[in-house]
Parts: structure tokens; sequence; C-alpha cells
């Protein structure tokens, strides 16, 4: 019966005259694609979707007279006129209960439905009676907007009768709705306007954040999750428009690309308050944030203006995202500039149930530089993949340019340790660029060095991270200073930095503190080693930082109260012997490190290579880069504090380039240790192997 | 086909043996032509971590310099590693990352 009536829309314009008859309800879901084969979780719901993306493609091109079958929106058992609002919420609703390609509705989920109504049973058993599905024995489009204006009409305290259809009346409030009508995995074509998409989704948006939640059982923000859970109901509850319509965003922007979205803000842009949360909410992979978000946002949003929107939108991850992210970040590493390593990271990922070659493949699209753990960005990367991944995203071939360490680096220099958050006022573009430069070498260096020690030296990992925070501070530190000091040599101070960067990010590993430690013993008795005056294991390290100033200025003969400008010439002049000087201090140096350790000779010889295009840095003219005999001048490397300004720049490259090249011998080192482990491990896995081969047959006997 | 493979091992295994009683960190990785058939040749490399690359080539295809070859085992190598950092990745699993399939095939397609 219900079938067989027209029904008439609103001011819309749609006069739809047609019947729907089922069959041609299910072709019209044979239209759009239905993403049933995908690895959604919530099958219904995608062809819920699906069904929600043709109704709306129906409602927009009403006009068209071929088109009229989708009636569905709004034929009743009577004539019964939908309001724009009424339309779109019943359509939402309507996709929330499909449950299969036919036209009916699963009664399973209308019962559901209905009880969230919160109208008492004998009421709902009216309402289902007046509208026709008793006798028809399911709910048909029609016999299901009939029943959800009988239900509006029993909240608002009119009889259920079919005269009720008729008046005006509020939509009818459901609360605590499970399922959310919203697509995941859209296949709906972009030709679809905003305007289907505003069709009802009200509780869809709802329902969003409990089938995140269970999708991300596995984290730790159960707490929050509740609490943000509760926001959102507010809102829900109140039949009022705007919670609605801004969910229906959500919605829309999800399903739709960008490019309808953006229709759909021109067209409606009176109505449409909370232009910004769909983009909020364009990456499904949020949880409680974006529910959160949405709740706070619909009035802060109300007066922001169109927001500009981007092909990425599930790729961009939204600030909730990142606050979400860092959280996590923070639970698995104290440290945001410090990196995740791999066995850690592999566990924290796989609690997210996901299949092992998915894992395996976010990983590959996150870890950009290959090194075996994740930095900050990284990390939010494969989170964010990993929540796409969830949600029915499929997993693309290669990085979104969104998603990509560049961008994410932006946003990470915020974020930053506070300790920077001076110097990146200070310098600004200049000092992001070494702060970026410094993270992402820190990142190459650390996870290399951690994942080859993994197994073996974890807490000297986290000593590092220690480490690489103090000396992070002691290269802000330093380029405050420098920058203010020496403001005209920018281009040449930038390389300069970013050796410096370099290096101080090796300083971290933990092959430095092997290296202190091998360096500390043969240090003290030599006479040129007194000049280690510190008890520091940088004592090569320091060597050179009191050698720099000594270098610059400690053997000018003028005194040492010239400006800079000056002294630069001062300098190379006096270059030449204080090189040799240095040289000669290293050669003494490399003598007594050879009688202690081969590595440590490594380390000093390579100290000694570095010091030769330093100074060929600083002083392009000066030719003396061969072993010259050492002067006769005593090499008082605590000498004068003339010129802080180049000297603390010198010191730091150089400590920097020496750092570098110790490092470098360290893992070389390193490497060779653990290849010799690694054989081991392997022969002896074979043996293992072996005798289990050898046991199996004697077992099976 | 898979006869010749194992054959090859073989020879890899005989020239690691002979070599590798140094145990230097400097070790030929690269082994060279291992085996000229008639029909083609096998190339062999070694890595740190005993791995062992085998590179068969056709005999007919002359135009592939010793130089191509190592610069084809680097970037396998490069590629191997990139994957064995991957913690999800279990060693000894056949390796199923595509970025490393794409390498490989494009050296394949290179090569002709």
């Amino acid at each position: 019966m219900s079938l067989s009536r027209a029904a008439s829309l609103s001011p819309q314009g749609t006069l739809l005259s047609e019947v729907i008859p089922p069959s041609s309800w299910q072709k019209k879901q044979q239209n759009p694609p239905l993403p049933t084969g995908n690895r959604s979780r919530c099958p219904e719901q995608d062809v819920s979707i699906c069904l929600l993306v043709a109704l709306l493609q129906r409602i927009l091109h009403a006009p068209a007279p071929g088109m009229d079958q989708e009636s569905g929106a709004a034929s009743a058992g009577s004539f019964i006129s939908l309001n724009e609002h009424e339309q779109r919420y019943y359509s939402g609703l309507h996709s929330l209960c499909q449950a299969d390609t036919s036209g009916q509705l699963s009664s399973g989920k209308v019962a559901e439905l209905f009880k969230a109504s919160q109208l008492p049973p004998e009421a709902l058993h009216k309402v289902t009676e007046v509208c026709g599905a008793k006798r028809l024995g399911y709910f048909g489009t029609p016999q299901f907007y009939v029943a959800l204006k009988l239900l509006a009409a029993a909240q608002s305290g009119l009889p259920i009768h079919l005269e009720s259809v008729t008046a005006n009346l509020p939509l009818p409030r459901f609360l605590g709705l499970k399922n959310e009508p919203e697509m995941r995995y859209s296949a709906v074509p972009p030709s679809i306007d905003s305007q289907g998409a505003q069709g009802g989704t009200a509780p869809g948006s709802l329902s969003w954040t409990p089938a995140d939640r269970s999708a991300f059982r596995h984290l730790e923000a159960n707490a929050e999750k509740k609490e943000l859970w509760s926001p959102p109901r507010s809102p829900c509850g109140s039949p009022s428009r705007s919670p609605l319509t801004y969910r229906s965003y959500p919605y829309t922007k999800q399903r739709n690309g960008a490019d309808s979205q953006i229709a759909y803000e021109s067209k409606h842009s009176s109505q449409l308050e909370q232009h910004s949360s769909p983009s909020n909410y364009r990456t499904k992979a949020t949880v409680e944030h974006p529910a959160m978000a949405r709740a706070s946002s619909s009035e802060r949003l109300d007066q922001q203006g169109v927001v500009d929107y981007s092909d990425d939108d599930p790729w961009r991850i939204t600030e909730e995202q990142l606050e979400y992210y860092t959280n996590q970040f923070k639970s698995l590493q104290p440290d945001l500039g410090a990196l995740i390593l791999g066995a850690i990271a592999k566990n924290f990922f796989t609690k997210s149930k996901l299949p092992i070659p998915e894992l395996s493949h976010i990983w590959e699209l996150s870890d950009v530089d290959r090194d075996g753990a994740l930095t900050f960005s990284e990390f939010c990367t494969a989170f964010h993949l990993i929540v796409a991944r969830k949600n029915g995203y499929p997993l693309p071939e290669s990085l979104p340019p969104t998603l990509q360490p560049g961008f994410m680096q932006q946003e990470e220099d915020i974020p930053d340790t506070p300790e920077s958050a001076e110097p990146l006022i200070v310098f600004e573009d200049t000092e992001l660029r070494p702060n970026r430069l410094d993270r992402t070498i820190i990142e190459r260096l650390q996870p290399s060095l951690a994942t080859t020690k993994q197994d073996l030296k974890e807490e000297s990992c986290k000593q590092d991270v220690g480490v690489k925070r103090v000396t992070t501070s002691q290269e802000k530190q330093t380029l405050q200073r420098a920058f203010p000091e020496r403001p005209e040599p920018p281009h040449d101070l930038d390389p300069q930095m970013r050796t410096k960067t370099r290096p101080r990010s090796y300083s971290s590993t933990s092959f430095e503190d092997a290296m202190k430690k091998a360096e500390e013993p043969p240090t003290p008795p030599p006479r040129p080693q007194k000049t280690h005056s510190r008890a520091s294991s940088l004592d090569l390290n320091k060597l050179f930082q009191q050698g720099a100033p000594g270098v610059k200025g400690g053997w000018l003969p003028p005194p040492p109260a010239l400006p800079p400008r000056p002294t630069t010439s001062q300098e190379e002049s006096s270059v030449k012997p204080e090189e040799q000087g240095l040289r000669s201090r290293f050669g003494r140096s490399t003598e007594d490190l050879t009688n202690a350790s081969k590595q440590d000779m490594i380390g000093v010889s390579h100290s000694q290579a570095p010091q030769k295009p330093v100074r060929r840095k600083y002083h392009p003219e000066s030719q003396n880069l061969e072993a010259v005999p050492p002067p006769a001048m005593p090499f008082a490397p605590p000498a004068k504090p003339a010129q802080k300004l180049l000297s603390g720049q010198k010191r730091g490259i150089q400590m920097a380039i020496r750092k570098n090249k110790e490092t470098n011998a360290v893992l070389t080192r390193l490497n060779s240790e653990l290849q010799q482990q690694l054989k081991v491990v392997h022969q002896e896995r074979v043996t293992l192997e072996s005798q289990l081969e050898l046991l199996r047959p004697v077992a099976s006997t | 086909m898979s006869a010749f493979l194992h054959t090859s091992l073989d020879v890899v295994e005989e020239k690691i043996s002979a070599v590798g009683k140094s145990l230097g960190d400097q070790r030929e990785l690269y082994l060279g032509l291992l085996y000229p058939t008639e029909d083609y040749k096998v190339y062999g490399y070694v890595t740190n971590s005993k791995v062992k690359f085998v590179i068969v080539v056709d005999s007919s295809n002359t135009s592939l310099r010793d130089n191509e070859i190592r610069s084809m085992f680097r970037k396998l190598h490069n590629s191997f590693t990139d994957v064995m950092c991957n913690p999800f990745h279990n060693p000894g699993d056949p390796i199923q990352s595509k970025a490393f399939d794409g390498i490989v095939s494009g050296m394949m397609v290179q090569t002709g």
C-alpha cells in the first residue's frame, strides 16, 4: 500500500509522484557501487551508505522526472510532506536502518531506532501499525518515514494517528544510536551534490564515536572516550537543527569529495553553520577528539566561513588527532623529540589488530628515513594510517602529501622542546631550518643506532634521549648566541650550523658513551691533554672547543679587545701556527690514544681530518693544510676568550665534525661486532633447525 | 632452474668458507661471477649478515658489465636493509614489501 502512494517533497522542489516498487529500489542500489567487498567492519553501514548516497543522488536530481523513484525520501502512506530537514534526517535514519539491498529495512535496526526514541512500547506498536509496516511485515521506505513522523508526533505529545503526520512536527529524537550511516569508503561519484549529503546523518556522527571506540579498544584512553561520549550526547538530545546539520556535515564531507563539499557550502552557506567542522572530521580516524570537537565546535564554528578543502582530506591529520597521537607518543616515549624503537612501535601497532602485512605496509610508508624507528611525525603518520585503515580506507601506495614528514615537521616545530621556544621566536625561519635538520638528523642517527643496539643497550638509548635533549638545548643556545652576534654572514653560518647540528645529534648516541669511556682513560697523563681541564667525558670535544678560541684569537699579538671583524683577518694570519699547534696536539693525543685503543685513534684521526675543512672554511685564503712542525709556542687551550662570537661558532662546528667522525668510527666498530654476533646466531639457528628436522621423523615414528 | 640455483648457492658457500677466515670488516661482499654455464651466468653477493643475493643473468645478455652487476647488488642490498628495518617483518619470511618488489622489478626491466 505504501508504495502505491505518492509523496510530495517540500519546497526543495522535488515532486515525487511515482511509486517505488521494491525492485526499483534495488535497482537504485545497484547504481552506486556497493562497497560490500571492502574490508569495512560494518558491511551494513556500507550498504546503508550506498543507499543513502543513492537516495541523496536521487533527491538531488529530483527535479528530473527520471529520478522520481527516489520518492523513498518522502513517500508515505499518505501525502506527507517532509520539510527539508526532516527529509535529510529521515534519509539518514533510513540508511541507518538499512540492512540489505532490498527496500526493506532491518527490523532489528528499526526496533532499535524506535527504542531510542524513548517512547513506550505500546506507542511503538501503534506507530508500527499505523505506518503500515505491520501489515506489510516489513519496513519499507514509506513506512519508515511515516513511522518517523509518528514518532515525532508521539514525542511531541500528539496522538499516533495518520493525521498527525500532516502536522508540522519537530524531528524525532533518538538517543544512543549505535550505527552510523556515514560511509567510510565512499564510492560515491563526486557528482553527488552536497545537497543530498545533507541527508539526515544526525545520529550517524554520534554513533561514530562508539564505532571508533570499538576500533580503538586497544588504546588506553578509555576514560577519555567515555568522557567525550557524553558531550556529543547532549547536543544530540536536543531536537535542534544545528547539531543535526553539523553532524550531517561530517557525513557529507566524508562521503563526498572536495568538489561536492564546496558546492554544498556555496549552496547552503546560510544554513551551514559549521563549515569547518567537517574539515575537522574529514579524517575519520579520530576517536574521541573529533567527537568532543564536534560538540564544542558546533558553537564555535557558527561564525566561521567557508573552509577550504583539499583533496587529501582523509589523510590530513587534524589538531585533535594530533593531540591524540601526541598523547599516545608520550605514553610510549616521553620525549617528543626522541624516537620510538621499532619493537615498541610494533607491539603498540599490533594491538590495533590489523593484519601484519598491512602493518608492514604502513610501516614502510611512514618510516620515511628507513631507520627502523619512528620519530614523532613518523609515528603520527603511521598512527593516522592505521586509524584510516581501521575505518575502511584503503592503504595508499605512497604517502599522501599531507602525511609526509615535511608537512608534519612544520607542526612539529611548535610542539618542540620548550627550551627552544625563545630561539625559535628570535630567529624565526632561520632557526626553523636548523631545527628541522637537526631533528631529521637526530631521527636518522638515533634510530639507526638504536636499532643496532636495540637488544643490547636499551637503557643507553634512553640515556641518549636525555643526552640528546641536553645537546639539543645546547645547540639552541649556541644558535641563539651565534645568531645575534653574527648576523652578517647568515649563509655562511647556515651550513656551519647544519654541520653543527648534524654531529650534535650524534653526540646523543649510545656510542658516545662508549667513546667517552674509551677516551677518558688515555687522556689524563699526556701533557697536551692537560688542556682537558674539565672532568667531562667529552674531553676531546672540549679540547677542540678550547682550541678553537685559541685558534681564533689566542695568539694574536694585539689585545683581545679587537672587534670581531678585524679579528678575523688576524685570525687568518695566525691560523697557520695555530693550526699547526692544533695538529701537533692532536698528533700527541693520537699517540696516547693509540696506546689505549684502536678505535680511539680512529676517532682522533678522524677528528684531525675535520680540522682541515673547518679551518678551510674559516680561512679560505690560508693554504696551510699540511702537517708542519709544531710551533714553539705552547698551546694554551684555555686561551683568551677574546672573540667569543667566532670562537663559539668554530668551536661548535669543530666539535660537531669531530663528533661526527667519532660516531662513524664507533658505528663501524659496532657494526662489525653485531655482524659477528648475527653470524653466530644464524649458525645456532641453522643448527637448531637441523636438529629439529632430525627429531621430527623420530617423533613421527 | 632451481637446481642451478642450489649449485650456485654451494659455490657461494664455498667462497665464503674460503675467504671468511679473517672475519675482517672489509671482507669482499661481491663474489663475482660464480659459475658460467652455457645458459646463464650467476653472480653472488653476501651481506655481512650472511644473507646471500644471487643474480642470474642470461648469457646472451653480454651488455652487462661487472660494475652494473655491482650496482644492482648494491641497490638490492639497500632495499633489503629497508625491508629488514621494518619491525613487522620477521627475518626468514618471504619479503612482501611492495617497495622492494618495485625496485627489483625496475632493475630487471632496466637490464632487459
